[in-house]
């Protein structure tokens, strides 16, 4: 929310290409073969936040409590962001099944760019001027 | 340190330019919960005899932005402002929907406390690292949605640069005045979020008064433990239940109302209160909704109601305006009371207002006070530099201007309608008070008690401790104490309280202080408690005012005129029962005839301190 009204969901979009799995210098990001999510090996992270910056979209952040990267893992398969917003009756995330996709990719972008698109969306000429 | 809060308060002393973390006691916790409750009682240990001498403007009054234990853990959060208020001098809790109160518990702390005054203009950024005091001599003057925008990036840029490497922030939460608060208008609010505010009280003129320009707080830790993890979450998901079930409301918030309150109700506030009835049917919610709400379904932090809409125009004479909904209150003081009928008009007027920081419902009050006069030939074109006639949206800008600025006549009306209508008698040498739609300084909210309809009725306002306040009006001494008196101690949202079972907010209180709340006792104890120590310092009030038991605890003489139109023609609100209820609510709640708590009371409540400060005002 750069600007009131402007609220981006900013999740990992499960690029085919694993630009953050290829960024890690001590190979603590692998894949998961079955879901196709990256996986964070704790113990061998670095908190050098390369990850981070190898995102096209910038999602993956260091936790607050043990300064380690956080990357989507899929929770194994059955994302419980998904459960937790289908039960509250919001419906608003699901779970889709794809095949490989270069658009896929598009979707990783910094939350700022997306507000930007969003603000010129929701208000207009004015949305140029307020992100 | 009992479960819910975050454990500290931040008290920044703006003379001394100095911040420090501070504690309460479990017990006064307990007693007076958060918000509105802690408020009052923070207010009274600091100022305590000396309050009629304090000027709410000056640098000895305190500025308060609380949470409650219940703050972002209930669904909709928000925070509590309040001080020596500089409309009522006694004390609202006012509060505001936002994300800087989760940020603020986020960053571990429950609550900023405000002293002194600032020798520039500054603001206040708390972290997870602690408080700070910044300059924001850059940003002061500017706009509500410049003051946001830049902020939000210098913010984000500087706790970028503080740890580059952990990747994006989420933007801070944060407070904020318009220019109408740094001109120490008394009606300003304290914003945030562009359209949202903590509007009853003044609170804007108050940080105004310190040259405190905005308070911005990020954090990167937890929502506080809870002290029952395990009931929390079940009694989250039933309360969430009962809210996601209000589709009507969720769909359409307040913003169907400023045709339905005058159509159905003949409670909305037309022309400075000359009538509460219209039937304007191109003033419907229909109408906003298609044209105008870009966004619906918008909320804050953990709020399931997500009632707020974003409206903005988009083409013609007022394109690039952004407001909420406008909500009904707005509808209703930024339209019809302004006798301002179309959308396009109204939104015009309500995106003016949050911009420059005015209170939607109090700064508009006065606005149509001043247009009834002019009406009136009280005042003239020579006072305001141009006409103004009801309806034109293009003049109520120009006099939303002239009070930000305190230029020409808007110096007076900066004042508030009370203040305001005082020094027009004098100047003009007519009595101008009947026009003046207040209770004790604040300005009414938009629902009247005429056509007894609506859900005020009476002694709503005139026997409530917070004055015009809609949000928290007198019922019988006992029933509002679980409500308004309640959420705004609690710090949660109305909209998120109203349609879910009482017993069932209560054992989520429970459930998250471990405390041995219950509903009753917020009735007998707690509710009775806050509202008695308020009610103490209203009734102290000082230095330029104070207000006369029972003569001031009463309705304006408007509400006694009969309503000129509409179904409800020719009713008026019962002044025999507004005695009679007045009586009735002031002895439920054990003070005097006159409405001083008596000694009993005070001791009975753990009060007893008070009763020296207030023995010269019982007879």
């Amino acid at each position: 929310m750069p600007f009131p009204g402007v609220e981006v969901p900013h999740l990992c979009a499960q690029c085919d290409d694993y630009p953050c799995v290829k960024s890690c210098p001590v190979e603590a990001l692998s894949i998961d073969q079955t879901t196709t999510a990256v996986i964070v090996n704790k113990e061998k992270c670095i908190s050098c936040g390369k990850c981070i910056t190898a995102c096209p979209g910038q999602v993956p952040f260091l936790h607050p409590k043990d300064n380690k990267a956080v990357i989507c893992d899929f929770c194994g398969g059955d994302p419980e962001c998904v459960k937790v917003c289908v039960e509250a009756g919001y419906d608003a995330l699901t779970l889709v099944h794809e095949e490989q996709s270069v658009n896929r990719k598009l979707f990783a972008r910094n939350p700022i760019e997306v507000a930007k698109d969003l603000a010129v969306n929701l208000f207009g000429e004015k949305g140029e001027k307020v992100i | 340190m009992p479960r819910g809060y975050a454990g500290k308060f931040l008290e920044v002393d703006l003379t001394k330019e100095e911040a420090r973390d501070i504690t309460f006691s479990d017990s006064v916790l307990e007693a007076y919960f958060g918000g509105r409750g802690l408020a009052a009682k923070i207010l009274w240990d600091r100022i305590g005899e000396k309050w009629p001498e304090v000027d709410p403007l000056g640098p000895n009054n305190i500025f308060l932005a609380l949470t409650g234990p219940m703050t972002a853990i209930y669904p909709g959060a928000r925070i509590c402002c309040s001080g020596k208020s500089p409309l009522s001098n006694g004390t609202v809790g006012s509060t505001a929907s936002t994300e800087f109160a989760s940020e603020l518990k986020m960053a571990g702390y429950d609550g900023v406390i405000v002293t002194g005054k600032a020798s520039n203009p500054i603001y206040i950024l708390v972290t997870d690292e602690g408080g700070e005091i910044r300059s924001a001599g850059h940003i002061w003057g500017k706009l509500g949605e410049d003051t946001i925008r830049i902020l939000n990036r210098e913010v984000t840029e500087e706790l970028t640069k503080r740890r580059p490497n952990i990747g994006l922030w989420r933007e801070p939460g944060i407070i904020y005045i318009g220019p109408a608060g740094e001109n120490l208008v008394r009606t300003a609010a304290v914003m945030t979020k562009i359209c949202h505010a903590a509007g009853y009280g003044g609170y804007g003129a108050v940080m105004g008064s310190k040259n405190l320009k905005a308070i911005a707080a990020k954090g990167r830790g937890k929502i506080p433990e809870v002290d029952a993890p395990e009931a929390v979450k079940l009694l989250w998901k039933e309360v969430h239940r009962h809210l996601i079930e209000e589709s009507d409301f969720r769909r359409m918030g307040t913003g169907y109302a400023g045709y339905m309150v005058g159509a159905d109700t003949s409670s909305e506030p037309i022309r400075n209160w000359q009538e509460e009835w219209h039937d304007e049917k191109r003033y419907g919610g229909p109408l906003f909704e298609t044209r105008y709400w870009v966004k619906k379904y918008w909320a804050d932090f953990n709020c399931t109601t997500s009632c707020m809409k974003i409206s903005c125009i988009k083409s013609g004479r007022w394109k690039g305006d952004i407001t909420d909904m406008p909500d009904y209150e707005l509808e209703a003081y930024c339209g019809t009371n302004l006798g301002i009928f179309d959308p396009g008009d109204n939104i015009h007027i309500s995106a003016v207002i949050d911009n420059l920081g005015h209170s939607g419902i109090n700064g508009p009050n006065t606005m149509g006070f001043a247009a009834e006069l002019y009406q009136r030939g009280v005042l003239t074109k020579e006072d305001f530099g141009f006409e103004l006639k009801w309806g034109d949206a293009e003049a109520f800008e120009k006099l939303a201007w002239l009070i930000a600025k305190r230029e020409r006549i808007g110096d007076i009306l900066a004042e508030g309608t009370f203040r305001a209508a005082v020094k027009i008698s004098e100047m003009k040498g007519v009595d101008v008070m009947p026009y003046a739609v207040h209770v004790k300084g604040i300005e009414i909210g938009a629902h009247g008690t005429r056509s007894d309809a609506d859900y005020t009725h009476d002694i709503s306002y005139a026997a409530s401790v917070q004055g015009g306040d809609h949000t928290s009006v007198a019922v019988d001494g006992y029933t509002e104490m679980s409500s308004a008196v309640f959420t705004d101690s609690a710090v949660i949202c109305n909209f998120c309280f109203f349609w879910v079972p009482r017993s069932l907010v209560f054992d989520f209180a429970k459930a998250v202080t471990g405390f041995p709340i219950t509903m009753e006792r917020w009735r007998k104890e707690h509710g009775p408690r806050i509202v008695t120590l308020q009610r103490a310092l209203l009734l102290m009030g000082g230095p330029d005012i104070e207000w006369r038991p029972i003569e001031d605890d009463d309705n304006p003489p408007r509400f006694y005129e009969p309503l000129p139109s509409g179904p409800h023609k020719g009713k008026t609100t019962d002044r025999e029962l507004v005695e009679k209820k007045r009586s009735t609510y002031f002895e439920t709640l054990g003070w005097d005839e006159r409405g001083v708590p008596t000694k009993e009371t005070l001791q009975k409540l753990g009060l007893a301190d008070l009763d020296r400060a207030i023995r010269n005002l019982r007879k």
